[in-house]
């Protein structure tokens, strides 16, 4: 069976943060026990000029920047979001025109809460091993939705990360993929709602843990791998301390999981964080290391993935583009009025 | 080619008139300026008009007949024409009208300028506004004619050194002047600190450096030079006609604190009145914005670029001053309805070379200059006049 | 209500999601956004205008804030906007994101990103295009 794996890729992350400690102090919570509570310090927050098809288009790009693809070669896009700028009508043929890689491609928007992106990669890869395509980009990405005064509120954040899927040149290969779904309605946003709704501590237990430790599991079975056998785990981080928590119910220990743990810094993305976490770890993965990744979407189901670093990933100019650390240094804080304004909580018509 | 006077003025009061509708104020300023000439309705070959933006503002185009039927002249038939080149709509009906009457094809031409602005709400005011720029390049990323003007503050302080009180001095001025002008929309003094501290509209300007939003206006009979003795014992000569056009973006401008649509607009009219800036003895400039008054007295000829701030700040532009300029109190005090003011610009300089502008009268003013400007530049037109 | 007009900006998207200007076969000067003959070389030109892709870095010649800003951009006072004069020589309008108003100065080096310019409000198209932000060092 042919290669198949990670080609480049690519991350963006907006610029704008808010302290957890002035989400809390605005509805009259006591700011460190929230903080503390979730593991999340700020997270970031899309100015009103950017959503998710911005951020995807910025992250793709980033991905072209890094390697020396011809975009006219890239026969695919699927953007996984649970906040597509809109409701009908594909933010990948946004992304596919911004690159340039109109108009001989397969394009479609995904949707699978907080795995969207993930299930993106899984489609690259089938594409690129039935030759279908040569390249295609995976996106996820997300400028996630939150009602005023929720506990979601904290947590978030928008941001997003492009893979570019290959069966050549490839920085990182993907051994296997499996996944784990059922239906279980933890979290959920209606037809034509701005808000989600949520089943509270129901997203815990029978949603979050089950699934990511049901798939990593099977996953591990069919790679033959242990815990130890892998330099970064790399799981769903809602908040600060469920990725942690499902990493040591898994066998896995926190240095593992660090690299790829973005959440205390910014916030949830929803569709971009195990994506967000992975380019993280590629920023700074060295040949022949080997990274487990489990993501999870409400709903619910986990996609999970064994992958190992190549030699290639030397020869590629990862700083052709911004690393996470950049984006995690290069911030300016807001208070919540403004952020009132930019997540436009202030509707008006 | 033959000699064109103005025989006749009229203007509406500048404000925001609630009670007046677009074909209200143009029929009345049409009306008292027949009345003003002495002609009768049936002497009239023609009608110009210049409205920037009926269709936004009243959800009305077909302006050329709106004027001649709500003026009373539908059943005499009258050919109307209506201009257009955004604030520089009136300037360029008035040109239009001249070429007509020198031309040898009309005698007497009636000229009528109007906009009636506040029957929308001050955001689409702005859209509006914005139509005079390039609505796919400038206008489609957010900028606003006042953003515009304000871009070349920033680069005109930033280069010569312009400062931000100098601009306000402009505004102070024609307030002054304005005070004195019945017809304008703001009849009162202000100080430096009113304008410095106004409400800021586009960094460096403040609301107190723009022109306001207005209704209004104004119309001018022009008749055969030979002709209109017989109409008139003060009748004020055309001696000067020029336009311009400029890039519609302002950035595709190699200087940006240049309008080279009136640098040649005045070359233009100077070179066929044949005189110099400095036989000019009273101007009306297109102070849409403070710093626009800075570029006209420059672009005209009257300072050398980059000294039009300290030529404010010396009082040198003030009634009494070497070159005074905007005794109407210029678009800023007596208002600034987009189509109507190229027309009563001219209005004011035949008042002052008629010796009838009572308050605001310049002494001895023999001959008169009107600058009107469309958008950030992009149409200029420059007239000169002289009593005869 | 929406206003529509949709062909109008979808018809210049390569300019405003690609700076796609273009060049005078005769004179090499380059525009943007492209025209459809050179204004110096004119008749000479037509025919050999050729589509050029950008590169989206230039510097700030000059800048202004809005703080009344047009219906459709109501909600983002105050923004900045400027003109850019690209490495190429064009020049052009955008905004100025990512970037503190007091950090403005004439002369900065930017570069383009990928923003939302404006929607037909809430229930009309959104439209994309360049925004301009300081340039990275590193990058």
């Amino acid at each position: 069976m042919k290669n198949v794996g990670i080609v480049s890729y690519g991350a963006y992350i907006p610029k704008i943060r808010i302290k957890t400690e002035d989400i809390a102090k605005a509805w009259g919570k006591d700011p460190e026990t929230i903080s503390k509570g979730l593991g999340i310090i700020e997270k970031s927050v899309p100015t009103l000029d950017q959503d998710v098809a911005t951020i995807s288009v910025e992250a793709a790009r980033a991905a072209l920047k890094r390697c020396r693809i011809n975009p006219q070669d890239i026969g695919a896009i699927y953007v996984g979001s649970e906040s597509h700028p809109y409701a009908v009508k594909p933010t990948g043929t946004i992304v596919a025109e911004a690159i340039g890689a109109t108009p001989i491609i397969k394009v479609a928007d995904y949707e699978f809460a907080c795995k969207a992106g993930t299930a993106a990669i899984q489609t690259c890869m089938a594409l690129v091993k039935s030759k279908m395509i040569k390249y295609g980009i995976a996106i996820g990405s997300d400028t996630s939705q939150a009602a005023p005064g929720d506990a979601l509120e904290y947590a978030a954040s928008a941001g997003g990360a492009a893979f570019i899927i290959g069966g050549d040149n490839i920085i990182a290969k993907i051994n296997e993929t499996c996944s784990f779904t059922t239906d279980t309605p933890d979290f959920w946003r209606r037809e034509g709602r701005k808000y989600p709704a949520h089943g509270g501590r129901f997203t815990g237990g029978p949603a979050y843990f089950r699934h990511i430790i049901s798939n990593a599991k099977n996953l591990m079975e069919k790679t033959g791998t242990k815990p130890e056998d892998y330099n970064y785990a790399i799981f769903h981080q809602p908040n600060g301390k469920f990725p942690l928590r499902v990493a040591k119910m898994l066998g896995f220990i926190p240095e593992q999981v660090k690299q790829g743990l973005l959440c205390p810094y910014v916030g949830n993305t929803y569709s971009g964080a195990t994506m967000i976490g992975l380019s993280s770890v590629l920023d700074v993965a060295k040949p022949g290391e080997r990274i487990l990744l489990a993501s999870y979407g409400s709903g619910a189901g986990s996609d999970a993935f064994d992958i190992t670093v190549t030699d290639l990933i030397s020869e590629l100019p990862r700083n052709n583009a911004p690393l996470i650390s950049d984006f995690l240094n290069n911030k300016e804080y807001i208070d919540y009025a403004v952020y009132a304004k930019y997540r436009d909580l202030l509707y008006y018509d | 080619m033959r000699d064109v006077a103005v025989i006749g003025i009229g203007l509406t009061k500048f404000g925001e008139l609630w009670d007046k509708s677009f074909r209200n104020l143009i029929a009345e300023a049409g009306s008292k300026a027949i009345l003003d000439s002495g002609i009768s309705g049936k002497e009239i070959d023609a009608l110009y008009v210049g409205s920037m933006s009926a269709g936004r503002f009243i959800g009305q185009e077909h302006v050329g007949a709106l004027v001649a039927d709500s003026s009373g002249f539908a059943h005499m038939h009258i050919p109307s024409i209506r201009v257009e080149s955004a604030d520089a709509s009136g300037g360029l009906a008035f040109r239009q009208g001249y070429f007509s009457v020198a031309s040898g094809m009309n005698d007497i031409v009636v000229i009528g300028g109007v906009e009636k602005m506040t029957d929308v709400i001050g955001a689409e005011a702005t859209d509006t506004l914005a139509t005079s720029l390039d609505q796919e390049w400038e206008a489609f990323f957010g900028s606003t004619l006042a953003g515009t003007y304000a871009m070349i503050a920033t680069k005109h302080m930033h280069d010569y050194g312009t400062t931000r009180e100098q601009l306000a001095q402009v505004a102070v001025k024609n307030h002054a002047n304005g005070a004195l002008n019945p017809y304008a929309q703001f009849k009162r003094p202000i100080s430096l600190e009113n304008v410095l501290k106004a409400p800021m509209e586009a960094y460096p300007l403040t609301m107190m450096d723009c022109s306001p939003v207005s209704d209004g206006a104004a119309a001018l009979v022009l008749c055969a030079a030979e002709k209109a003795k017989k109409y008139t014992d003060k009748p004020i000569k055309i001696i000067g006609s020029g336009q311009a056009s400029d890039t519609l973006p302002l950035h595709g401008r190699k200087n940006i604190c240049i309008f080279e649509s009136t640098v040649y607009a005045a070359k233009m009219a100077y070179k066929q009145a044949g005189i110099k800036p400095k036989d000019v003895d009273v101007v009306e400039v297109h102070d849409s914005y403070t710093i626009g008054e800075i570029l006209a007295i420059e672009d005209l000829g009257f300072v050398k670029k980059g000294e039009g701030g300290k030529a404010v700040e010396n009082k040198i532009t003030t009634f009494d001053g070497e070159i005074p300029v905007n005794p109407s109190g210029g678009l800023k005090a007596k208002g600034h309805p987009l189509g109507a003011t190229g027309v009563a610009q001219i209005a004011e300089i035949v008042m002052q070379l008629r010796g009838e502008a009572d308050k605001r009268q310049i002494k001895n003013a023999k001959i008169g200059l009107a600058h009107n400007v469309g958008g950030a530049g992009a149409t200029c037109l420059v007239h000169i006049l002289e009593a005869m | 209500m929406v206003n529509g007009a949709v062909p109008r900006f979808w018809r210049e998207i390569p300019q405003r999601y690609n700076l796609i200007g273009n060049q005078c076969g005769v004179c090499k000067k380059i525009f943007f956004p492209p025209r459809e003959s050179c204004p110096e070389c004119r008749r000479k030109s037509i025919g050999k205008m050729k589509d050029i892709k950008l590169s989206g870095k230039g510097k700030l010649v000059t800048y202004s804030i809005i703080h009344a800003a047009p219906k459709n951009f109501e909600g983002q006072i105050p923004y900045p906007i400027g003109i850019i004069e690209l490495d190429e020589g064009p020049r052009l309008t955008a905004q100025i994101v990512d970037c503190k108003i007091d950090d403005i100065k004439i002369g900065m080096k930017l570069e383009s990103t990928f923003r939302k310019i404006q929607q037909d409000g809430y229930i009309g198209a959104i439209y994309y295009g360049y925004k301009f932000k300081p340039l990275e060092d590193k990058k």
